[in-house]
Formats: structure tokens, C-alpha cells, sequence
């Protein structure tokens, strides 16, 4: 039996909390002993501890950076899940214009960012809207795409009942196809989440940003040139941070919203 | 039968799919106002594309169908295999759903759902989601949702198949108390002769390849049928009687 146990968690709560976070701290350890066994320098790899004190002396101006990834990765992910909606709803109104864009959305997805960067740096002179409008374009499609397939997916015997009853297209879509569609959505919103990072980090690897406006990807660059690898080191975990935060918290947000009555959302015993 | 009109009319009715498939053919139906009656067949043998035709939701390639007082769309009914409910919705949302789009004033909606549901026993389910409700528990919701409109035509297709034994009684009672509370017609899909001579005043036998009709069956016993019905000699006699007709029209 499977009852609310120690501070609300789970015993399968507590080993899915736990046992990474032993895993990771036996890996940092054992990174510390290497380095300081090996004396390996501190250009070449630093130890845990060494990267921790930099983020805290460094926090001022990585923060600063930080926030502008952070405002970035925000804006274009908002941008795709209401674009990507918006475009999906349109798809989903007539499948001539479906078929006629959809190819061209795939075309966007495939071709690499980082070959698509440059001429958006020539064609846009703010560089802040290079960045978005380059995080956007990796982040739109599974948003697009999910939410596609989503309101495709409405019940069919459901889609005759609105029939039966004579619901006009707005009723429809409103009633049936966009709550059918909202697992999809969420799926494609937290896919989105980690891809409009990766997508502001890579576009500002191209652009390079310089001065006080750079995000973190800059300032991974900049620490490389001046071999301060410690700091280097530091600005890559504050983006792996980023990038765990937001997928927790859109996982949070999708929980919330499905948990009254999506399968995947709802509590069961385990055999 | 009751009413001078029959309540559906069908005349050299048939269906063939854009796949080339006839599914039905030459069907000539009357069915009278306020009448119980089972469309019986195997699978294959039409009777829910006849279901869906006399319903609207498919037209149908040749022939004329007739349904009296079917003008709008509140006087319908339709009851599908799986209880088609919108699981992001409570019972009663689903209930209302008609309702909502035939645009019936929300406090009417609501109260009118209300009571659809406690007439189908589900009374106090009002919030509850239809993921915590049991298989039964959502047949009645989707039978309250077919009934909340106060249709004058039921059309049920095979609604109790994916139910167990006891859960399937209880409905068929519950449904035939339903029916005989008001005047409704009901036509009823279903592939087991038992059910059928349970529920019907009239059982429709179809055969298959193409669908049509093999014999027009009358079941003359009173109601209400209860228990006692179902273990005596005169439900097994028709029970007896539908199958061998149920059996011929296989071999046909």
C-alpha cells in the first residue's frame, strides 16, 4: 500500500528525488578528488568547488547576462505557443491551407539555425530581435505541430453529436477541438520551453553580441578567449539551470491544467 | 403502435461507400410513434449506418427518408457504442452540452441537466469527471445527454455492448422505465437477440452483404418486463423464435 508518507512524498517519491541527487554528488565528488589528485590546471578543467566560488564572485555580471537569456527565451516562447496556436487553428480550419503551409513550417524546422543566423543578423538590425526571432524559429514547429495533430484528434462520434446538434465551426472549435487539443499543446509548450533556450544561446553564438546587453552564451564566449574557464564553467551550469527550471515549471503548469481529467495527469497505484 | 404518422419512414433506402462497399440496400421501414424497437443484426449487416441515416449524420445514396417532427435538432436523440463524453468536462457540462448549442439560457441548461441526470440515477454526480465515473455510471450520462432535449426519437447504437451482465440488466430496466415515463420512439441498435426481445415491441432482423431487412418481428408482452419476464417461457419462446430468424437470414 502506497499511502501519503514522510513530509507528503512517497516512498517512490523520495527514491526518484534521492537517487539523482546521490548520483550527482558522488560524480562531483569524485570530479574534485580527480582534479586536485591529478593536478589538473585550472584552464584545462576545474573543480566543482573552484566553478561554485566563481559563480558567487562572478553573480553580478552573470546575473545581468542571465537575465537577458532568461527575457529572451520568455519572449520567444510566448511568440511560439501563441503563433503556433494560432497557425494550428488556422491549419485546422481547412486542410487546402494546411497542406499548402505546412511543408514550409517543416522546411523552418529543418534547416539548422545556425545556418539560417547569419542572414537574419544581415536582414535585422537589433540584435535583441535577432536573437528572438532565431529562438522563435527553433521553438514554433513542435508547438505547431503537437497542437496540429491535437485538434485533429477530437473524438469522431463526439464530432457527430456537434453535428447532430447543429454546432456551428466556432462551437466546434471552441467546445470540443481546442480542449481535445490542449494535452497536445502543453506537450509541444514544454518541448518548446527548452528549445527557445537552446535556440537564444546558439543564435547569440552566431551574433555575438558584445558589451553590457550580452547574454549568457556570450559570456561563455568571452570567458573562452581569456581562458577564464572557472567562469566559462559557471555561466554553463546558470544555463543548464535555466534549462531545468523551465521544463519543471511548464511540466508544473501542464500538471495543473490536466490534472482534473487527463490520463496522463491522473494518480494511480502502482501493481 | 400509436399516431397516424409513423415516426420514421424509410422507402428503397440504400447506402454504398465511396469504397465501393453497399452497405445497405432496399430497405422499407415504418416505424411508428412511441415504438420500442431493435435493429438485430450481425456485424456488417448495416444496421448502424441505417442508424446513422435516419439520424442525419450520413445521407443516404438512393431512397427517401421521412423522420416526423424531426425538423430541429432538439427533437433527436443519439446514444453511441462508447459514452462519447468530453472527459475535460463534468457530468453535468456533458449532460448540457445539447443545450449549450442549441443556446438554452444557462440556468435553464444547468437545472434541465440536472434533472436529466437524476432521472438516469446519477443524482449528486453533478461535478464529477467522467474518468472517475464507472462504465455503467457513464452510459447513464451519455443516455441523460441523448434524453435532455426531450427528443421524440431515441437512436441508440449498441449503447450496452461494452457492459458487463449484471450492469447491462439494470440499464435495460432503467431505460425501459425511461420510455415508458414519456413518449419517445426508440430504435435500438443491437447484435444480441436476448436484449433485443428484453427491451422492444418490435424487433427488426437484418442480414448481411448487403444490409437488409430478413424479417419484421412482433414481441407482444407486456410492460413493464421484469425479472419474472426474463426467466419465463413465453421470453424464451421468443428468444427461440428471433434467433431461428436471426440464423436464416445468415444463411440467406
Amino acid at each position: 500500500m502506497i499511502g501519503p508518507g514522510f513530509l507528503g512524498l512517497t516512498r517512490d517519491g523520495w527514491l526518484r528525488l534521492l537517487a539523482p541527487v546521490v548520483i550527482g554528488f558522488l560524480a562531483l565528488a569524485a570530479w574534485e578528488i580527480a582534479v586536485r589528485v591529478q593536478e589538473v590546471p585550472t584552464y584545462i578543467l576545474p573543480g566543482p568547488i573552484l566553478i561554485a566560488q566563481t559563480l558567487v564572485e562572478d553573480w553580478s555580471s552573470l546575473a545581468v547576462s542571465l537575465g537577458i537569456t532568461l527575457q529572451i527565451t520568455f519572449a520567444a516562447l510566448v511568440a511560439a505557443a501563441v503563433l503556433g496556436l494560432l497557425i494550428a487553428i488556422l491549419f485546422a480550419q481547412s486542410r487546402i491551407i494546411e497542406a499548402s503551409l505546412f511543408p514550409y513550417a517543416v522546411i523552418l524546422q529543418v534547416t539548422p539555425i545556425i545556418a539560417i543566423a547569419p542572414l537574419i543578423i544581415i536582414w535585422v538590425d537589433d540584435v535583441r530581435l535577432v536573437l528572438l526571432i532565431c529562438a522563435w524559429i527553433v521553438a514554433f514547429f513542435p508547438i505547431l505541430s503537437n497542437t496540429t495533430l491535437g485538434l485533429n484528434s477530437a473524438d469522431h462520434n463526439l464530432l457527430d453529436l456537434f453535428r447532430l446538434y447543429r454546432a456551428n465551426r466556432w462551437q466546434v472549435l471552441w467546445r470540443l477541438r481546442l480542449p481535445s487539443a490542449m494535452p497536445y499543446f502543453l506537450a509541444g509548450v514544454r518541448i518548446a520551453g527548452g528549445l527557445s533556450l537552446i535556440g537564444a544561446i546558439v543564435a547569440e553564438f552566431v551574433a555575438g553580441t558584445g558589451g553590457r546587453a550580452s547574454g549568457l552564451a556570450y559570456r561563455i564566449l568571452e570567458a573562452g578567449y581569456q581562458l577564464k574557464i572557472p567562469r566559462m564553467f559557471a555561466a554553463l551550469v546558470l544555463v543548464s539551470l535555466t534549462g531545468i527550471a523551465i521544463f519543471l515549471v511548464l511540466s508544473l503548469i501542464s500538471h495543473l491544467l490536466l490534472r482534473s481529467w487527463h490520463e496522463s495527469a491522473v494518480k494511480r497505484d502502482r501493481p | 403502435m400509436s399516431g397516424s404518422d409513423p415516426a420514421i419512414l424509410l422507402e428503397g433506402v440504400a447506402k454504398r461507400y465511396a469504397n465501393g462497399t453497399l452497405a445497405v440496400s432496399g430497405v422499407d421501414l415504418a416505424i411508428g410513434q412511441g415504438d420500442f424497437v431493435a435493429l438485430l443484426g450481425p456485424s456488417g449487416c448495416g444496421k448502424s449506418t441505417l442508424l446513422r441515416i435516419i439520424a442525419g449524420l450520413i445521407p443516404a445514396s438512393s431512397g427517401k427518408v421521412t423522420v416526423s417532427g424531426g425538423a430541429g435538432p432538439e427533437a433527436l436523440g443519439f446514444v453511441f457504442q462508447e459514452p462519447t463524453l468530453m472527459p475535460w468536462a463534468s457530468a453535468l457540462k456533458n449532460v448540457r452540452l445539447p443545450l449549450d448549442l442549441l443556446g438554452v439560457a444557462r440556468s435553464e441548461a444547468d437545472a434541465r441537466a440536472a434533472e436529466a441526470l437524476a432521472s438516469v440515477g446519477l443524482a449528486g454526480f453533478e461535478t464529477a469527471y467522467p474518468r472517475a465515473l464507472s462504465g455503467g455510471m457513464k452510459m447513464r450520462v451519455s443516455i441523460a445527454r441523448g434524453l435532455v432535449t426531450r427528443p421524440r426519437l431515441l437512436l441508440m447504437d449498441e449503447p450496452f455492448a461494452a457492459l458487463d451482465e449484471i450492469t447491462r440488466q439494470r440499464l435495460n430496466d432503467d431505460l425501459l422505465a425511461l420510455w415508458q415515463a414519456r413518449t419517445f420512439t426508440v430504435v435500438f441498435v443491437t447484435h444480441s437477440v436476448f436484449e433485443s426481445v428484453y427491451l422492444s415491441r418490435r424487433i427488426i432482423v437484418m442480414a448481411p452483404r448487403p444490409g437488409r431487412v430478413a424479417a419484421d418481428r412482433a414481441v407482444d408482452a407486456a410492460y413493464p418486463r421484469g425479472e419474472v419476464f426474463r426467466t419465463s417461457v413465453e421470453y424464451a419462446g421468443h428468444a427461440r423464435n428471433i434467433s431461428a430468424a436471426l440464423h436464416a437470414a445468415m444463411a440467406a
